[in-house]
């Protein structure tokens, strides 16, 4: 799996950016998009906004879940959102290419059905949005922080990699 | 480093210990210190990112302190200002960004701490009972004394607090007696509404001492009510969700 996670403002304009691959079934980390549709992620992931805005009077929930796809390049896209109208999105693409070519393929595919069934993915993601958020709300609590800012505090983005590593 | 030319054998093993001294130095900083140049860490390498979200206990703060810095606060809300109205619009916007970050820090701190953060208020109902009850009980230890439904405006609503704290150690003399020094935390409010997507058309505070008068006999002569007045769009969406739940 490779993950390109964004947090957008009220505005709907990007105020952080984060791009990462799973660290399960001995990934390493890092993302592995095809690089043909690579620049396609932030257009997709910002595409959801409309079905977001529908979605997120329906109910009080924070965690949306599964809020669009993209089936040309395979790609879902995961929704939070924060009090303040502060949207996060997680773009999730499964890299079948780098699965393949990856030796220890056998050990990992043999383990896949019972690790990454959809509930259990759901779970992941709602966990790693809700250690997010403890962060994200850490930051707006800085008096210097105005709304719509972009974040650009390398503790935040060390701590917003640290929960991807721990949940995804 | 270590290929050096034999006859120049004094000058690199003078050299290299003084670079190593160097680069460890570096290298202690960069880790303890700053990981990027121009961030800096507070003494104790504590960053907001280790402090716990849910600690309250500790956290209230002495009226006295509150009291020194709100008048300092509207002392320089006073400054070039041209009358009471454009004092009370900067109390306002004083107001306003404290209300955006309460919102998303009272809706973390769930009554459990194990469970996920609180549902967002997506009704008006609600979300005027989220400040007349967990807004008003962290700000001034208690709730709000009403909350009420305008009968002539479907749009506003008032909520009343008989007895402002911000107003407890305020006296505003008689050439401003329109002056409201609540319009502070009627700023709150509106950053809270604005904040969980209901836009207002402006939250203000007013004065409405019972029993007025020259005596001011009644039993809450400081008795302040907010008008909060939703914008239309508001209504709108209100209508549909009502429909349909």
């Amino acid at each position: 799996m490779s993950y390109y996670f964004v947090i957008i403002g009220t505005k709907d304009n990007p105020l952080f950016e984060h791009e990462f691959g799973t660290y399960r079934q001995g990934g390493d980390g890092i993302s592995r998009f095809r690089e043909d549709t690579r620049h396609m992620n932030q257009f997709v992931a910002h595409a959801s906004l409309d079905i977001l805005e529908e979605v997120q009077w329906a109910g009080g929930q924070m965690y949306l879940k599964t809020i669009d796809r993209y089936p040309p390049t395979g790609s879902t896209i995961s929704a939070f959102i924060t009090a303040a109208n502060a949207k996060f999105l997680l773009l999730h693409q499964p890299n079948n290419i780098s699965t393949t070519s990856n030796p220890s393929s056998l050990t990992a595919n043999r383990n896949a059905p019972t690790s990454t069934t959809p509930a259990a993915t759901d779970e992941a993601i709602k966990n790693f949005f809700n250690d997010v958020y403890d962060s994200w709300v850490k930051t707006i609590m800085n008096p210097f922080w105005r709304v719509d800012t972009p974040v650009r505090s390398p503790v935040f983005r060390s701590r917003v990699a640290a929960s991807a590593k721990k949940y995804l | 480093m270590n290929p050096a030319p034999p006859a120049h054998a004094h000058a690199p093993s003078l050299k290299t210990p003084l670079t190593t001294a160097q680069q460890q130095q570096q290298l202690a900083a960069g880790r303890n210190v700053s990981p990027s140049p121009g961030l800096r860490y507070p003494s104790n390498k504590k960053t907001i990112y280790d402090r716990n979200l849910s600690r309250s206990k500790n956290a209230e703060l002495s009226r006295a302190a509150f009291g020194y810095l709100f008048v300092e606060m509207i002392g320089y809300a006073q400054r070039r200002v041209r009358g009471v109205a454009d004092l009370e619009k900067r109390l306002n916007a004083q107001g306003y960004p404290l209300g955006l970050k309460l919102l998303d820090l009272l809706l973390t701190r769930s009554p459990l701490p194990s469970t996920s953060p609180s549902l967002r208020p997506t009704r008006i109902l609600p979300l005027l009972q989220f400040i007349t009850t967990t807004l008003w009980k962290h700000l001034f230890g208690r709730p709000a004394d009403a909350l009420e439904r305008s009968a002539a405006n479907a749009d506003e609503y008032m909520i009343s607090d008989n007895e402002p704290l911000v107003n407890t150690y305020i006296s505003v003399p008689r050439e401003m007696s329109q002056l409201n020094c609540a319009a502070y935390v009627a700023g709150v409010i509106e950053g809270v509404c604005d904040g969980a997507g209901f836009a207002t058309r402006g939250v203000s505070a007013h004065w409405v001492g019972e029993g007025g008068g020259e005596g001011g006999k009644g039993m809450w002569p400081g008795k302040t009510v907010f008008l909060i007045r939703f914008a239309d769009e508001v209504l709108e969406r209100e209508e549909i969700l009502g429909k349909n739940g």
